[in-house]
This record gives structure tokens, C-alpha cells and sequence, in this order.
């Protein structure tokens, strides 16, 4: 790595000073993307803003009807908390298929979504879900946040600070892992909300997570896998590489999606 | 150059260090504890497990200064030198559960973690999935395995 100041502030207000007086300065949490990212030197911050003492921002709790996930909490708190478990099991599931359990003792919600990686498991759960993401400076809806391959609509000062995510009536995930790496090749988050249906997907996307209108639309009609029978997605506008076609993922992606729809009415 | 003070083992450890410090590299070569090993470097395989606050990490991907102010528990901390040997080691030498050994701290401290998160009676798929951060070139897991299920049944009686 190249060599960097270690900053810990106490507070948000310290942090976001921190990133407004150090240019290129980055926060770091759990560090577990950012700091293999470091070490291959793709990254060389000359300051490093480690949040994760800061008091009150990994709580986990019921705020009126939603679930409001502060953005230090581990993957192990979230896929372990009896609120998650109660509130939307199917998010306590996919934070427990992140990584493995000691990468889910470091690793974060709010280094997840600030991160954007592609394959990662959270994008597609938030905008699923119509999360909103809260920060130092604003709120942001789930659809503006997330902003393409890596990249979201925060600023260099701001701070992811909280989740909020409103109760869905029903809701899954499926994740089909890449053998080697055991990110999503594809993942498919399904949540049947009061107002309609939404269908994110992971993995797939040329320029990352993505809602499958076609099928939400199906859904919303009737929520069941049946009513997806005979959709299929277009391979265009999805990633090819050596772990699979566009045309594979396009494949894997509906498949999923059935799973998802079945998991999600499965539920008692 | 960063003040650190954690306690290590149950010491306490007062050093000067290059920010860019790895925990593995501080627990290695600053303290001479060279049980946790380095083994992908990319927080993959798991040879590096520790405990920090009482939870598997993987210290390849940790820096020294997070560790600052905490509490880190190695391979070396779980049995008194000279003494017996913590009982998921004692399962791991009975059930022959290494062949090379450069996994085995990791696969141990990851195993006691599993038992303090999942108790002391594992099944085998919960044992298999729960391995999910640590590799092992060796043994293809068969005696890991039963060695993990074995040593979290001893840790209910000690």
C-alpha cells in the first residue's frame, strides 16, 4: 500500500470535516473492499477516515414502519438481528450470504452501498425494496443513489449515515454464486410492496443493479411464479465474461426470478 | 507512524507503527506470533483468522491501527504454553484434522468462533458452510470437519 494517515474521528461532524479539509481523503468501516483494493494499489487514499468508532451509527431498529439499519452495522449484526429477522427476514438472509462469517464480523451495509460493486448482494435488496439512503447532507432514494458500476450519487463529503427500508408484504432473495470468487453471477431480490411489485437484480448488469420491469409488471398482476411463465430477459445491456455469457446470466436471471417469487410465497 | 495500545492474548502492547501495518504483519512480525499465517493475502483463504473483541477476522484485511484500543486473541492464546491444550486443538490432534498445518490455526480459531456463534452440538453442513472463509490445500476438509464437530463438543464439558 502506499502510505496514508489514519484518522478516527468521534463523531460524523469530525468525519465529514475530515473529508472536506483532505482531499481524496476516503472513509473506511469494515475496510474489507476497500483495503484489498489498497494492497493492489488500485487505490492509494492519502487519508483513511475510519468510522466505524463512531458512536450510534451501526443501531439496528424500528423506526414507525420501517427498518432503519445504521450504516456501520456488520452483515453479522444485520443477518443475526431479531428486528431484521421479524421486520424483513429476507435481508437477514442475504446479509448472512455475504462473504463468510468473519468477512461478516468487518464488512458493512453502508461500505456495501457506498462501494456499489457490482456483485454485490445490498443494491439489489435496497432497490427491491425502496430503501432510502440517508447521509450527512440529504436522503436519497434507492433509484438515485445507485449510479452505475461502482459509482453512486455521493458527494466527496458525504457520508452514508443510516438505511431506511419500508416493510415490504413479502419478500426473497436468491443468489446464484460464482464458484470461485462466491459473489452473485446473479442475484434476484423480489419484494411484493403495497404499492406494487419490484424486481431487482445483481450480478447481471453491464452497469450494475437493475429493476426487470417485465417481470414486476407480470408480478404486480399476480404474484405468483406462474405469471412469469414464458418471460424471458434480453441478454443486451448484461455482462459477459469468463464466468458466463450475457446470454447465461439472461438465463440465470429469470430462473432466479421464479425461485425468488416462490420463496417469497413459500414463506408462512 | 501511529501510536497503537490493544491487549494481545490478555497482554497489553504499547507500539509505533506504519499506518499501512497489517494486523497479521504487526501480530507476525512486531510480536514474534507466528501461529496466524499469511496465506492468499486477499481475504480469501482464512489462514490469517484471529479473534478481535471475541470474533473471527480475517487480519490480512484489518489494519494494526483498527486494532488500536481493541482486544486480539491468536492462536497462541488459546492454550497456556506448556500447558494443555485448549480442547478444539485437542480434537483437531486426535481427529488428525492437518496434514501441512498451514491452515490449522485459522481452521481453529474459525472453529471456536462457529461454537461461540452456533453452539456446541455442529452438524456437518453446518459445520461445511460455516468454512466457507477458510481454505485448505491438504486434506479436502474430510477430518476438519469431524475434528471442529468433535472439539465443539468438548468445549461444553471444559
Amino acid at each position: 500500500m502506499y502510505e496514508f494517515k489514519y484518522h478516527r474521528p468521534a463523531t460524523v461532524r469530525q468525519a465529514a470535516n475530515l473529508l472536506v479539509k483532505n482531499e481524496d481523503a476516503k472513509v473506511i468501516a469494515g475496510g474489507h473492499t476497500l483495503l484489498p483494493v489498497m494492497k493492489q494499489r488500485l487505490a492509494s487514499p492519502p487519508h483513511l477516515v475510519d468510522l466505524s468508532h463512531i458512536g450510534g451509527l451501526d443501531g439496528i431498529e424500528m423506526k414507525g414502519r420501517s427498518l432503519v439499519i445504521g450504516a456501520t452495522a456488520t452483515h453479522h449484526a444485520v443477518a443475526t438481528s431479531a428486528v431484521v429477522g421479524e421486520a424483513i427476514p429476507a435481508l437477514a438472509y442475504l446479509a448472512g450470504l455475504i462473504g463468510d462469517p468473519a468477512v461478516r464480523h468487518r464488512g458493512t451495509i453502508g461500505g456495501s452501498l457506498a462501494n456499489n460493486d457490482p456483485t454485490a448482494d445490498y443494491p439489489a435488496a435496497c432497490l427491491a425494496l425502496g430503501a432510502t439512503v440517508v447521509t450527512n447532507k440529504r436522503r436519497l432514494k434507492a433509484e438515485e443513489f445507485f449510479q452505475g458500476l461502482f459509482s453512486t450519487a455521493l458527494e466527496s463529503d458525504e457520508i452514508v449515515t443510516k438505511v431506511m427500508f419500508p416493510l415490504p408484504k413479502k419478500a426473497a432473495y436468491v443468489k446464484f454464486r460464482n464458484q470461485a470468487s462466491r459473489y452473485a453471477l446473479v442475484g434476484v431480490f423480489v419484494a411484493k410492496r403495497p404499492s406494487d411489485v419490484r424486481v431487482a437484480v445483481t450480478g447481471a448488469g453491464a452497469d450494475g443493479v437493475f429493476r426487470l420491469t417485465s417481470f414486476e409488471e407480470a408480478l404486480k398482476k399476480r404474484f405468483s411464479a406462474k405469471a412469469l411463465d414464458g418471460l424471458t430477459v434480453p441478454a443486451t445491456g448484461l455482462n459477459s465474461d469468463l464466468h458466463g455469457s450475457a446470454e447465461y446470466r439472461a438465463h440465470l436471471i429469470a430462473v432466479l426470478a421464479r425461485r425468488a417469487v416462490e420463496a417469497a410465497t413459500a414463506k408462512s | 507512524m501511529a501510536k497503537i495500545s490493544l491487549t494481545v492474548n490478555g497482554n497489553p502492547v504499547n507500539a509505533n507503527v506504519d499506518s499501512r501495518t497489517l494486523l497479521v504483519q504487526f501480530l507476525r512480525e512486531n510480536l514474534h506470533l507466528t501461529g496466524t499465517h499469511v496465506g492468499c493475502d486477499t481475504s480469501q483463504c482464512g489462514a490469517c483468522v484471529v479473534h478481535l473483541d471475541g470474533r473471527a477476522v480475517k487480519s490480512c484485511t484489518t489494519l494494526a491501527v483498527m486494532a488500536d484500543g481493541h482486544d486480539v486473541k491468536t492462536i497462541e492464546g488459546l492454550a497456556v504454553d506448556g500447558g494443555p491444550l485448549h480442547p478444539m486443538q485437542e480434537a483437531f490432534r486426535e481427529h488428525h484434522g492437518l496434514q501441512c498445518g498451514f491452515c490449522t490455526p485459522g481452521m481453529i480459531m474459525t472453529a471456536v468462533d462457529i461454537v461461540q456463534r452456533k453452539g456446541h452440538d455442529l452438524s456437518d453442513h453446518t459445520i461445511r458452510e460455516e468454512l466457507e472463509g477458510n481454505l485448505c490445500r491438504c486434506t479436502g476438509y474430510q477430518n476438519i470437519v469431524q475434528s471442529i464437530a468433535a472439539g465443539a463438543k468438548a468445549m461444553a464439558k471444559a
